[in-house]
């Protein structure tokens, strides 16, 4: 198959550039290591699609090459590649969510893996916790392939889950009996859930108001790690480096001011607030804490329902300057949060338990 | 009034790891080119994870049992936040919410007695890289060689009060840690650093006076000149209102012997600490840490007592051998093979001791095989190798380790003889050339004969026993 990777993916043959004016040019000295992955199941890289200015975005619209927009509406780059035929897959960086909405509004399949199964080495690090390498797929069947070429441990991750957990990944269970609807998150998943009735699934009701916390918490999490993750550019070893600076604290100052968008510089601000001595407790802990109650809300789920169902977007479409990334993201939160995997297909997302990719690509067959 | 100084310190010790914390570059930098030991994780470039090396954790939790801490079994690295050029990543990976260990007690001893040293906590971090300053062309280079090698931050209770007292506890964790082989403990190397927090309060009171750091000492001496300026300094303002005290951080100017305010900028600041995500927790299981119990070593002063009980030892050489880890070993090594504890003593005090003095090496770099020096000790104590040419050989012994005493000696015509009618003939021969010196001793000059008998070891390049050169010696010259 032919491969694109977004730009969080650092390729040694090709520049990374995160989206971001800071990395314009920027060569990394490795390959990330889903490459070799790829490469080693026989497939090839296309070449690379742009991300939004380190990935957070909705869709990629604060790369540092402008937005993608067609008939008023924002675009994703690597939906686009993968729709028009030019890739047969793509792998992503899901940070916030875009490979999920992107699929959600081109009608893609997304997946997200748990957390840990599949090699961050070599993705431009945003926000660490809670980001995974994700697949954008026109078909369940390609989106499982590309799966079984990545999925793996790694010793260069500390995160990477021993290779019994990442075998779970390609080898659980596909039987699906109960999916549970959160409803706090309102949205229209009538045809989903009468698609599942149809075969045979139990669709429940649960309120689920829980799961709408995670969004701030995530929103506190992605910031700080956000802005810890991005004070190594600073120009002083790569990168972007201000013309005009008299000594090195106008060096970092003005590289950063001038190269950063504005969208990053809010959350950089943000986050180091919420990191400060006053602000530990009240604010980063709490989010921890929220972190875990939503872990165990999952689970008490999960002990009765196979997967959950809720959407992935409020909208079809987004008009530029519309949509607010950070209360958008808030159907993606709960799956960023917690690391529970995750697939978008026929426009909705279903979020399961950990390692039951094949019962969420079993769901997804069936919704697409 | 009588005043007293309180004083804490904080110790960053070099871990003396092969490679460095979380990447698998050499940690060995000092003396290295410029950027050798670097690379794309350790230079803090986007995509490497860190992957924490194990032996770090291994020489975290062997000092922490040393200093007798508590042991946390779940151990955790978070990121502080600063920016430095030195700093590749802004940001350097710690220990700030759960420590390797915490709560130990460390014992010292001064003029004044014996003293107990609380330890807070002894936490890992990776160290920071070093700038170059270059005065001609009004640039600084930035060397990333030092960057994540393993440190730990050994931070005592504020239970000092003198210059004394420091000396006493740094002597103290240096010795520790040397013997538990997890650092090098060299403050001129830089393998050793220190932060002194100093206050001073009426003697007796209970309240703490105003604290004011000292960072990134690196001599004891400066350490100890810098407790007394800053103990004045403080007694002084106290008294005759000369500065009001604040809480800051200074710079102690050794050459100028005085400390100065740093900037409020360069101290300033919120390290925004937070767990790291990309390190999960250490979890320390039984398994692990009984290996690492297990593998500390005898306690000095355990070793002192044992020598003196075991190899019936004198307190003063018990005492000198257990000062130093590599010279335990030496003797010990020594023993097994010569089985002459006195003899192994005073060899490995005052003739290993002679010639690190010249070699001006300190008894950790004693880097000598202890079982060859046990051959020696039997050559010499079995007559086969005069004294004189033992300690030529021991000094051979430092520059090649591999040297085999006894093939040497043969070798280098060091083996002592026997042979009387050879002694005969020289002895013969230099009286017989120096008349003089036999006028001279017969006429009562005792000197003179050991003229003659100098002239004759050295012909007989000192293979041959003292005593029977003497006898010889003295029967020829009596018969001229």
């Amino acid at each position: 198959m032919k491969i694109v990777l977004d730009d969080l993916l650092l390729t040694k043959d090709m520049p990374t550039t995160a989206g971001s004016r800071m990395l314009a040019g920027y060569r990394s000295l490795f390959d990330a290591e889903v490459i070799a992955r790829l490469q080693a199941a026989g497939h090839t890289v296309a070449g690379k699609a742009a991300v939004g200015e380190f990935g957070f975005d909705l869709l990629g619209e604060t790369s540092a090459d402008g937005a993608l927009i067609a008939n008023g509406a924002l675009q994703n780059a690597a939906a686009k590649s993968v729709k028009a035929r030019k890739a047969d897959a793509a792998i992503c960086m899901d940070v916030n969510g875009y490979p999920r909405r992107a699929a959600a509004q081109s009608g893609l399949i997304s997946l997200k893996p748990t957390y840990g199964t599949v090699s961050r080495f070599g993705t431009i690090p945003v926000a660490c916790s809670g980001e995974t390498v994700s697949i954008l797929a026109a078909s369940v069947a390609d989106c499982r392939e590309v799966l079984r070429a990545v999925v793996g441990h790694d010793d260069k991750d500390g995160t990477s889950l021993p290779a019994s957990d990442c075998d779970r990944v390609l080898q659980g269970a596909d039987t699906v009996r109960k999916v549970a609807v959160l409803d706090v998150f309102g949205g229209d998943l009538s045809k989903a859930e009468q698609i599942l009735t149809e075969n045979g699934v139990d669709v429940c009701h649960v309120d689920g108001k829980i799961f709408a916390a995670a969004r701030a918490a995530w929103n506190i999490l992605m910031s700080a790690e956000l802005c810890n993750n991005v004070s190594r550019y600073d120009g002083v070893k790569y990168g972007y480096r201000a013309q005009n600076f008299t000594g090195i604290d106008e060096l970092y100052t003005n590289s950063r001011t001038e190269a950063f968008g504005d969208l990053l510089k809010t959350v950089i601000l943000f986050g180091s607030e919420t990191l400060s001595t006053d602000n530990y407790m009240k604010v980063y802990d709490k989010a921890l804490r929220v972190r875990r109650v939503i872990k165990e809300a999952f689970e008490a789920l999960f002990a009765e329902y196979d997967a959950v169902l809720l959407p992935a977007v409020s909208a079809m479409t987004y008009a530029p300057d519309t949509v607010d990334p950070f209360v958008e993201n808030g159907y993606t939160a709960p799956a960023s949060i917690t690391g529970l995997p995750a697939v978008v297909a026929g426009g909705v997302q279903v979020i399961g338990n950990a390692f039951s990719e094949n019962v969420l690509l079993h769901i997804a067959q069936l919704l697409s | 009034m009588q005043y007293e100084t309180v004083i804490g310190l904080e110790v960053h010790v070099e871990l003396a790891t092969n490679s460095k914390i979380f990447c698998s570059c050499s940690a060995h930098s000092f003396g290295a080119e410029p950027n050798a030991h670097v690379c794309p994780a350790c230079c803090g470039m986007p995509g490497m994870l860190p992957v924490v090396n194990k032996r770090v954790v291994d020489y975290g939790m062997k000092a922490g049992l040393m200093l007798n801490c508590d042991i946390n079994r779940v151990t955790t690295f978070d990121k502080k936040s600063y920016y430095y050029p030195d700093l590749p990543a802004a940001y350097q990976t710690t220990q700030w919410f759960a420590p390797v260990a915490v709560n130990g007690l460390v014992e010292i001893e001064t003029s004044k007695g014996k003293k107990q040293v609380r330890i807070k906590q002894i936490h890992m971090e990776e160290d920071a890289g070093k700038l170059v300053h270059d005065i001609r062309e009004d640039t600084t280079h930035v060397d990333y060689n030092r960057t994540s090698v393993p440190l730990i931050e050994i931070v005592s209770q504020p239970d000092l009060s003198s210059a004394e007292e420091v000396e006493a506890y740094l002597e103290r964790l240096k010795t520790l840690l040397r013997y538990a082989k997890v650092a090098e403990c060299e403050m001129a190397h830089g393998t050793m650093r220190c932060d002194v927090n100093l206050s001073v309060r009426p003697a007796g009171s209970d309240v703490l006076g105003v604290r004011t750091e000292m960072k990134n000492m690196n001599s004891v001496e400066a350490i100890k000149r810098a407790i007394e300026y800053e103990t004045a300094r403080h007694i002084d303002a106290i008294e005759n209102h000369t500065e009001v005290l604040v809480q800051e951080t200074r710079r102690w100017d050794d050459i100028k012997g005085k400390s100065y305010a740093m900037r409020t900028k360069e101290t300033a600041g919120d390290y925004r600490y937070f767990p790291d995500p990309n390190v999960m927790p250490v979890v320390i299981d039984d398994e692990w840490f009984d290996r690492i119990k297990a593998s500390l070593p005898e306690f000095p002063e355990v070793k002192r007592a044992r020598y003196m009980d075991e190899y019936g030892l004198t307190a003063y050489d018990a005492e000198q051998l257990t000062k130093s880890i590599a010279l335990c070993e030496c003797f010990e090594a020594a023993y097994s093979v010569c089985k002459n504890a006195k003899d192994a003593a005073n060899w490995s005090i005052s003739e290993v001791m002679s010639i690190l003095n010249v070699r001006k090496m300190t008894y950790d770099q004693l880097n000598i095989n202890g079982h060859a020096l046990g051959e020696l000790i039997l050559l010499v104590s079995e007559g086969k190798v005069g004294r004189a040419n033992g300690k030529k050989i021991l000094a051979a012994m430092f520059e090649d380790t591999a040297l085999q005493p006894l093939s040497f000696a043969e070798a280098n015509h060091m083996i002592m003889s026997n042979d009387t009618g050879l002694i005969e003939s020289v002895a013969k021969a230099v009286v017989e050339a120096d008349p003089k010196a036999v006028s001279d001793y017969k006429s009562g000059k005792e000197k003179a004969l050991m003229a003659l008998f100098g002239k004759c070891m050295k012909e007989l390049k000192g293979n041959c026993d003292p005593q029977t050169l003497r006898e010889i010696l003295v029967n020829i010259v009596n018969a001229q």
